[in-house]
């Protein structure tokens, strides 16, 4: 996985609540037996008209906000499947950063598996970020992991909380499976105890 | 110190927990369909890594496969058919017990699990899929991972995760008669909304949970998730210990008696305290039906649909009315003012033998309504088999439904069985998103009960006033 760097990039807003995995990536996009290739299927329902072509209502498509990295959008965001397609299309869009209120648990765990910073800030601070890029939409903001804040060019400094390992793990792109297998003599030690407590659970019993 | 059900599983679990960072969990079972799972085996293989411990593993094919007969011998979507192809070389290449589409076994995932005895209570249980919460009405701590999670279990039989708080919700009393889990469920996730769950562990408790048969239970476990929770739980009482006696998986001889001294143990302590608690009185939930594009979105039949002017929360009247707009609904009428196209009785929330009798029960000696399609799909083969011994395959078919073979079918419509723009369904599964059955299609959640007696009518109705 890819290092997050403090970068400046251009911010969307997506001023919908409740935006569930299905909108993000649409089921006939699931079928697929690999991890890439997703994004250009990421709100697909919404993103594109009958004929294929972009619909030129729907937010991601304003000419603004292309080659946006940061996506600012309502509250419970990623509510539904588990899907990890979802930040899959996600990230492969481009979006490294996404700024709400709340998020849906496995969708939030799924975004540090995958380089996404998914940022939770309160309503007055979401609303002020949103009328921000309303005013003036194109504009860039800065999102500097390493001391937990967002700068605005309006002059808004804003500081965001992130679990130390969580950050840990996104800021080095760290593999999971390698930091836990670090601790394999605790597994094997811990499997050993439940079996003899609950030796019912493997075949042989 | 007193703990919850949720803290003693939670305790049991702990492989490690380092200073700083997540808790690293042992995760005894491991349930797999084919859509979440080929990028996870295809990292295994890049990163050679072996699968840890494949017993703990069940797999079956549900999301894809066709639900008629002859599509199932030959998959006329050759992208699913790969998908389904890869499924079946990852589990024979890792020793995983596969029940493939053609299998005695095969079915949704959810139904087919505990149909074996695969999980008990006490149990960490993860699955590439948000309803695994199903399981947690055998007392089991069961939830939903990404793909990343799947392989991360498959390498180590451990998941690193951060203790949810609890929240316990509570139902007292007698449903009335037309009431049944599902409505429970409905009614749950109207009170708290779709993110009232969100960082919790629920456990369901009251008169009315305990009342509930295993089925039932399942159901209203199934929809913790669209309660926002990661997972919903019940204590395991006797009904729990029946259901699983003799089963497949289940403990075997000697073990029988020292696994349900195990389970007893595990129940909430008298005293303990949760981090929420919420309490609803059975006898005040009427059947339940969704209105808009969020299961929050839920209304008893005889409520009028709400005006989005009149809601104060500005986020929610916008997504009201767009919701509104979406469902071509009017604010103030009834739901039993409007037509429906097609009936869908099925998936992991409503799929299991009970959710047949209760759908049959309606259909008996009726018809489906000019126009209607419905479409009756087993959870199981097991279902199916024990349905067509009732005899209820007959009523349905009599009627003008039809009998189809297992699969997720319509709840996610990602196997051909799907809506078109703008049709209306009453639908037994458990999401009612935008597109959810196809896009433009119009879902309407309810019990199973509620959807057949929509398929007789032709449009919505109270069973409360239905002869």
């Amino acid at each position: 996985m890819q290092p997050y760097e403090k970068h400046n990039s251009v911010a969307a807003v997506m001023n919908r609540s409740n935006v569930d995995t299905d909108q993000i990536i649409a089921k006939q996009f699931l079928k697929k037996v690999e991890r890439t290739g997703f994004g250009i299927h990421l709100f697909h329902d919404w993103r594109y008209l009958e004929d294929g072509s972009d619909n030129p209502e729907f937010e991601l498509n304003r000419p603004e906000f292309k080659g946006a990295k940061i996506l600012i959008a309502g509250d419970n965001f990623g509510c539904g499947s588990s899907r990890e397609h979802a930040p899959w299309s996600i990230a492969d869009y481009g979006f490294n950063t996404i700024i709400s209120t709340s998020y849906a648990d496995i969708f939030f765990s799924n975004c540090f598996k995958n380089g996404i910073l998914p940022i939770k800030v309160d309503a007055k601070t979401l609303q002020a970020l949103m009328d921000e890029v309303e005013a003036e939409p194109g504009i860039s903001i800065t999102i500097d992991l390493e001391n937990q804040v967002i700068n605005t060019p309006a002059g808004n400094e804003i500081t965001f909380d992130v679990d130390p390992f969580r950050k840990e793990t996104l800021s080095k792109g760290l593999d999971d499976i390698g930091w836990t297998l670090k601790f394999e003599d605790k597994i094997d030690e811990f499997e050993v105890k439940h079996k003899q407590q609950l030796p019912w659970l493997w075949p042989s019993a | 110190m007193k703990k919850t059900m949720y803290e003693k599983i939670w305790d049991a679990h702990v492989v490690h927990e380092p200073k700083g960072s997540a808790s690293i969990l042992f995760v005894d079972r491991h349930l797999m369909h084919e859509v979440t799972s080929p990028q996870a085996f295809e990292g295994l293989r890049i990163a050679n890594r072996p699968v840890r411990n494949p017993h703990s593993i069940l797999a079956t094919m549900d999301h894809c496969v066709p639900t008629k007969a002859a599509d199932r011998v030959s998959l006329p979507d050759p992208i699913g058919k790969k998908q389904i192809e890869v499924m079946a070389q990852n589990c024979a290449d890792n020793s995983i017990n596969l029940y493939d589409m053609n299998n005695a076994n095969n079915g949704v995932i959810h139904i087919v699990v505990p149909e074996h005895g695969f999980v008990h209570p006490g149990m960490v249980v993860c699955c590439g899929d948000s309803h695994t919460a199903t399981h947690g009405a055998f007392g089991a701590l069961a939830f939903g991972i990404g793909t990343s999670e799947v392989e991360h279990i498959m390498a180590t039989q451990t998941i690193q995760q951060q203790k949810s708080k609890t929240m316990l919700v509570k139902v007292d009393g007698e449903l009335s008669e037309f009431a049944t889990a599902k409505d429970i469920v409905l009614a749950i996730i109207g009170k708290i909304g779709t993110a009232g769950g969100t960082g919790y562990v629920i456990e369901f408790a009251g008169s009315a949970i305990e009342a509930l048969s295993m089925e039932g239970r399942m159901t209203v476990c199934n929809m913790a998730i669209e309660g926002g929770a990661r997972a919903g739980l019940i204590a395991p009482d006797q009904k729990t210990y029946d259901f699983l006696k003799g089963k497949e998986f289940a403990p075997q001889g000697e073990y029988w008696e020292q696994a349900v001294a195990y389970w007893e143990s595990l129940t909430t302590d008298e005293g303990a305290e949760y981090d929420a608690v919420v309490e609803l009185a059975a006898a005040d939930i009427a059947p339940q039906i969704t209105w808009g594009t969020s299961p929050e979105q839920v209304l008893p039949v005889d409520q009028a649909i709400p005006d989005p002017a009149q809601i104060e929360d500005s986020i929610k009247s916008l997504a009201a009315k767009s919701a509104l707009n979406y469902m071509g609904l009017e604010a103030g009428k009834k739901m039993t003012d409007f037509p429906v196209d097609v009936v869908f009785v099925g998936s992991c929330t409503n799929g299991r033998i009970e959710d047949f009798r209760a759908a049959a029960e309606m259909t008996k000696g009726k018809k489906v309504a000019q126009g209607v399609q419905a479409i009756a799909v087993p959870g199981s083969y097991p279902v199916k088999e024990q349905a067509e011994k009732e005899g209820l395959d007959k009523i349905f078919i009599d009627a003008g439904w039809e009998w189809r073979e297992p699969g997720c079918s319509m709840c996610l419509a990602m196997n051909g069985d799907y809506l078109q723009p703008e049709q209306r369904c009453a639908s037994t599964s458990n999401r009612n998103f935008e597109g959810r059955q196809g896009k433009g299609g119009r879902t309407h959640l309810v019990s199973p009960a509620m959807a057949a007696a929509a398929a007789v009518e032709g449009k919505f109705v109270d069973l409360r006033n239905w002869k």
